[in-house]
């Protein structure tokens, strides 16, 4: 049986408000799944059920086929770690990671030299005595993550784990988490709010609102075919527009950009429904490309991601008439609102 | 001029503590050399107060049967005042109920020691309210004579009026325990005395170092809740200085205070090194 991990119907209520509502999901064993979404959506709601802190209001959890719905969380194969790390204060790095085999009984020999090999593949050897008030960030949270991950669990869970870390840590800390689910080839459940964190890490995507699942897909199809308008915005760089044949979501790397003077090829009659007119009101450098916002006279407002080459060519400033373009083909129909 | 400012920034403290703290203290270790008759203190340099301190098997007594009352107080203030913290901290979610149970704990210090003592008489005496409610259910037939005037009144009184000197520090440390960590322990699967053992013990040993600092130091000086308690039959080692004293034998008194300060000042010593409470300061 492969560790599957599969929602059936899960609900959460808090009093009359519903935060998870009726949320089926089957998680394929050893994939990195993302649960996405703004805050309030319901994804660490479903994280903490998944991991038993939180009771089920209705539905079933089953994990590698078996229905763990009412187990205690260390019985059910899964080990979490918290946003912002729980560590124990008053115990060094290694006695943290230790804490596991230490509730269920290890002798201290033998779980502090597997908290040691832990230790190692994370690559904190050196860190073993200090306290987590005396470890960085970043080390902090490699603690946790060896706390989490010396249970053995079939089901890594991840509350937010890279939100706490300076931009280049995090970058650092997401390549390191992808190698680790690699190489132990168990299943992740990684929370976040943050679409570049999900695209560069999962398998599967989970874009959820208010309770419910809006999309889930391997993070490409999702980019490439989001499924409503609140997806293409979650994940960006689209833009949703209100078009003559209906909603489209286009992506903004794939728009083109004309001054008004420049002449018809965006603009022609033959284009209609590929193109929109308005004034630029924002042009924004990033190096290899640049973001123009334009306002249409209807007060639609769309942009475009141009290499920067090809803005300099031709380039606008706020103010300007300009026109924004794209072929057929890049313009992804949505269903109406 | 500003290498004598930091002297003078500190000098008005440092006179009060000389004056109020120093200067009688000095004094007492004085007055406990000095001789004295029935009428008089006689200045003198002589070791007989401490002689008679260590010589005498009543005074011994004395101060075993008040290490005794501190010991068993602080078991039992320390076993309440945790168990009132936790339900504090831990069981009661909405911060107004806990807020709200917490002044209640506090409302007793609203009397004064003496009277919150003096109410228990009524209540336990032979023929007080207790007694003659078991009477009146048939649960005794004769009054039970060891509730007042006796070595459990004076435990009663002890831990009536010093657990909140336990619950207050145990309850702030406890209170600034993460609840993730317990989540934490629960899901390295910590049972219910693995979590209080493992981690909110550990997190609480500030907390509850402070606690026993105060209901130590508290006990060992007592001699009110001794004197009116036991009705004369117990003694504390403050009881014994007060008599001393009522004597007018303040070399012996000056003595035996000498003594006991060395004894509570041990104690605490012992309980720093056991618990680093710096955390808590």
């Amino acid at each position: 049986m492969r560790p599957d991990v599969e929602l059936i119907g899960v609900t959460k209520r808090y009093g009359a408000t519903v935060a998870v509502d009726g949320l089926s999901l089957l998680i394929p064993g050893g994939s990195y799944c993302c649960l996405l979404g703004p805050s309030g959506c319901g994804k660490t709601s479903t994280l903490r059920m998944i991991a038993g802190h939180e009771s089920i209001s209705a539905g079933d959890i089953l994990l590698a086929g078996r229905n763990v719905t009412d187990l205690k969380p260390a019985e059910r194969g899964t080990a979490m770690m918290f946003q912002s790390y729980a560590l124990f204060p008053h115990l060094s790095a290694l006695e943290n990671i230790a804490f596991g085999p230490r509730m269920r009984g290890v002798g201290k020999a033998e779980r502090l030299a597997r908290a040691r090999e832990f230790l190692r593949l994370v690559q904190l050897e050196t860190m073993a005595d200090r306290l987590p008030a005396q470890l960085s960030g970043g080390q902090q949270q490699r603690v946790a993550l060896a706390r989490a991950l010396i249970t053995r669990p079939k089901v890594l869970l991840l509350d937010e784990p890279l939100s706490a870390l300076d931009p280049f840590l995090r970058g650092q800390m997401r390549e390191e988490l992808k190698r680790l689910q690699r190489e132990l080839g168990i299943t992740f459940i990684h929370v976040t709010h943050g679409q570049e964190e999900a695209m560069a890490l999962s398998d599967l995507a989970v874009v959820m609102d208010h309770g419910r699942i809006a999309q889930a897909a391997p993070p490409r199809e999702i980019f490439e075919r989001p499924a409503s308008a609140f997806v293409a915005r979650f994940i960006g760089g689209h833009n949703v527009l209100e078009l003559p044949q209906g909603r489209f979501a286009i992506r903004t790397d794939r728009t083109r950009l004309a001054p008004a003077a420049a002449g018809p090829d965006l603009a022609g009659p033959d284009r209609a429904g590929l193109n929109l007119a308005g004034q630029v009101t924002a042009v924004e450098y990033q190096g290899s490309a640049v973001r123009v916002v334009l306002r249409a006279a209807d007060g639609q407002t769309a942009e475009a991601l141009l290499p920067d080459a090809s803005f300099h060519a031709a380039p606008v400033a706020p103010g300007e008439a300009a026109t924004l373009g794209w072929s057929a083909q890049d313009a992804h129909a949505l269903p109406p609102a | 001029m500003s290498r004598w400012m930091p002297w003078l920034q500190a000098a008005p403290l440092a006179l009060v503590l000389a004056v109020f703290l120093v200067v009688p203290m000095a004094m007492l270790v004085v007055v406990s050399f000095y001789d004295y008759d029935s009428f008089s203190l006689i200045p003198d340099f002589v070791l007989t107060n401490y002689r008679e301190v260590f010589s005498s098997w009543v005074t011994w007594q004395t101060y075993l049967k008040t290490l005794w009352f501190a010991g068993l107080t602080w078991a039992i203030t320390l076993l309440l005042g945790f168990w009132l913290a936790y339900f504090l901290a831990f069981v009661v979610r909405d911060p107004t109920w806990r807020m709200l149970l917490f002044v209640l704990t506090t409302v007793p210090f609203w009397t004064s020691n003496l009277i919150r003592m003096i109410a228990w008489i009524p209540f336990l005496g032979r023929n007080g309210i207790l007694n003659n409610t078991l009477i009146g259910l048939g649960a005794i037939d004769r009054p039970l004579e060891f509730l007042l005037f006796s070595d459990f009144a004076v435990i009663l009184a002890f831990v009536h009026l010093y657990t909140l000197f336990m619950v207050v520090p145990v309850f702030n440390t406890m209170m600034r325990i993460d609840h993730r960590l317990l989540e934490a322990a629960r899901d390295a699967g910590a049972g219910f005395w693995q979590t209080l053992w493992c981690v909110i013990l550990p997190l609480c040993k500030p907390g509850i170092g402070i606690g026993s600092i105060f209901v130590v130091v508290l006990v060992m000086g007592d001699f009110a809740t001794v004197r009116l308690m036991s009705g004369g039959q117990s003694a504390s080692v403050g009881l014994m200085i007060s008599n001393q004293i009522g004597l007018m034998q303040y070399p012996a008194a000056a003595a035996n205070a000498v003594v006991l300060l060395a004894m509570v000042l041990l104690l605490v010593a012992a309980m720093l090194r056991a618990i680093d409470i710096r955390k808590e300061l």
